[in-house]
């Protein structure tokens, strides 16, 4: 009884430091953020959700019903889905994919460290990248364009509704796909040889090896690199910031952006606490995986 | 069963893998030829092309004309990402080593609170910490962001170094018990020493993170002479007329260090990397 007590107090001797850091720092703020977020003049309530859920103007709607046929904005919940459905799938299978060709590859970890530069810029950085690539007057894709003769794309397309977030989309691809590989290239390297080998004298082509061979043995990573990814669309917002600000016209906005302009330029605490929510929410349901599989390990 | 040399997929691959590296590569090149010759030049010829003049004033430009301070910024981040590196590796190891080696009350409830954090997104945590800050006196201060940093960075940390206590061996800690040492000490001399690699990993990833954070900036540091470097370099940009020039000068100068540290741990910033999404250490 003595030496369990005693074992106690060892361990939150250790414990102390981070638990009280942890507890004003992060533990009270998220406490206090559900709590603003349910604060209403009538009292507790989800008014503020509810407003949140049915605000009308582009920049800070989460869903445009209205609009959903035609070009952005979309809301901001939509373009976070739209974000998670094109990037996720596009970064994984890219990520897996180069894995896979990289064990034939002469100079494998220049283009290893190359692909993964990317990952380790900050992300505000990475979003004036993606401005530069796609503007008119420096940038090389609506250069391509102009000398394809597409007008529509031979110009700065975070300026335009059309364009906005599909560039910031495409340019996550460049910014994200060292993770994917990265991931997928340490489990691809434990994959035996010998396995790759073997169906290679059976007659297998490099395809059927890469579908029946390498993609099922490296799934655990490629369901990692998916949730990851998916997190980290949903918490998007230092690219959206430094390249398009949400616009124009609300047609980049997300979740995040939404949430820091009811914060930082309405004021608004309750909605802003109720954006976080709903964010921390999805973040959660997606990030749960993670979670039980960390518990079982 | 002999095989030729290059066999197409042989080739296919290595033109993929090296087509995709030097895409890859472009807008950093796009970046750096920009930075380094007159703006005018570069709208009328194009950054690919390699003639003209060259010139180091926009790099002279952004980080001394007090409208753009990138010294004051990198300063300021240097700052702030120093002890927001090196105080939650030595808090959360500490809370790791619980973890890893003692059973205590709430013990798994606890664990899950740091998977939790772990997930949560910034922007649930920011409106009640800029009260927090504000009543402390610490609203637009740089020690109030190393705070935040700090407290931030302790969970995954934690998380990460005890999946590298529980494969380390406990032997050489059983041996020094026996020998009458504390734990403390044993954590301090032993373990921590031991775990140098896993540190390194830790520390590499959490600056890098600490030094790109532009969230919890703009949130908490609203003066000029406070704003960290990703702040600074937005700023750059202006409302309309976009001077690529300053622009791309800054960018690359924001990007230095953690390329740096990238270039000299690279082998801990992946481990890191892959421990940091895998819970494997």
């Amino acid at each position: 009884m003595k030496s369990r007590l005693r074992e106690n107090l060892r361990a939150y001797g250790f414990l102390a430091p981070a638990l009280l850091l942890l507890g004003v720092f992060v533990v009270y703020p998220i406490v206090g953020t559900i709590i603003i977020s349910l604060e209403t003049q009538s009292g507790l309530g989800l008014g503020n959700y509810l407003e949140v859920l049915s605000e009308k103007s582009p920049s800070k709607a989460l869903v445009i019903p209205g609009n959903l046929g035609g070009p952005p904005p979309w809301g901001a919940l939509v373009h976070n889905m739209v974000w998670i459905l094109v990037h996720v799938p596009l970064t994984t299978f890219l990520g897996l994919m180069l894995a896979y060709m990289l064990i034939h590859v002469y100079g494998r970890s220049l283009v290893k460290s190359i692909v993964f530069l990317s990952m380790i810029i900050p992300m505000v950085v990475g979003g004036l990248i993606i401005r530069f690539i796609f503007d008119s007057q420096v940038g090389v894709i609506p250069r391509i364009f102009d000398t394809l003769g597409v007008e529509s794309l031979a110009r700065t397309w975070t300026a335009y509704p059309e364009t906005s977030l599909a560039s910031l989309i495409l340019g996550s691809v460049w910014l994200w796909l060292g993770f994917s590989l990265t991931i997928h290239s340490a489990a691809v390297d434990s994959v035996p040889r010998s396995l790759i080998e073997a169906a290679r004298i059976d007659g297998a082509s490099e395809w059927q090896i890469f579908r029946r061979v390498i993609a099922p043995a490296v799934w655990p990573a490629t369901l990692t690199v998916m949730v990851m990814t998916l997190l980290w669309d949903l918490k998007i917002f230092d690219i959206v910031y430094a390249a398009t600000q949400g616009g124009p016209g609300g047609s980049s906005t997300v979740l995040a952006y939404v949430m820091w302009l009811y914060f930082a330029r309405a004021l608004d605490y309750g909605r802003a606490a109720a954006t976080a929510v709903i964010l921390t929410i999805l973040t959660l349901a997606a990030a749960s995986y993670m979670i039980r599989r960390s518990l079982r390990g | 069963m002999p095989r030729p040399r290059l066999r197409p997929a042989v080739v296919v691959s290595n033109l993929l893998a090296w087509s995709v590296a030097a895409v890859w590569l472009l807008p950093f090149i796009g970046l750096f030829m920009t930075s380094t010759r007159p703006f005018e030049e570069v709208v009328i010829r194009g950054w690919w092309s390699p003639w003209g003049n060259y010139t180091i004033r926009n790099y002279i430009e952004v980080l001394a004309n007090p409208q753009y301070d990138l010294a004051g910024g990198f300063r300021n981040s240097l700052i702030v990402a120093i002890p927001s590196t090196l105080a939650p590796l030595l808090v959360a190891a500490m809370a790791a080593y619980a973890f890893a080696r003692f059973s205590f009350v709430m013990r798994n409830l606890l664990f899950v609170l740091i998977l939790v954090v772990m997930a949560i997104p910034q922007q649930t945590m920011v409106i009640p910490l800029f009260f927090l800050l504000k009543d402390l006196g610490l609203l637009d201060k740089l020690l109030g962001v190393i705070l935040i940093h700090s407290s931030w960075g302790i969970a995954w940390i934690a998380f990460f170094m005890r999946n590298y206590f529980t494969m380390l061996p406990s032997e050489v800690e059983e041996a020094a018990r026996v020998d009458g040492a504390s734990y403390p000490t044993i954590f301090l001399r032993i373990v921590l020493p031991m775990s140098i690699p896993a540190l390194a990993a830790a520390a590499a990833i959490q600056f890098t993170w600490v030094w790109a954070d532009f969230f919890f900036a703009l949130i908490f540091l609203y003066s000029p002479e406070n704003m960290v470097i990703t702040q600074k370099v937005v700023a750059i940009k202006g409302q309309y007329q976009i001077d690529w020039g300053l622009l791309s000068a800054g960018s690359i100068l924001a990007m230095i260090p953690p390329i740096l540290l990238y270039a000299a741990l690279q082998k801990y910033y992946l481990r890191g990397m892959v421990g940091w999404a895998t819970g494997k250490g």
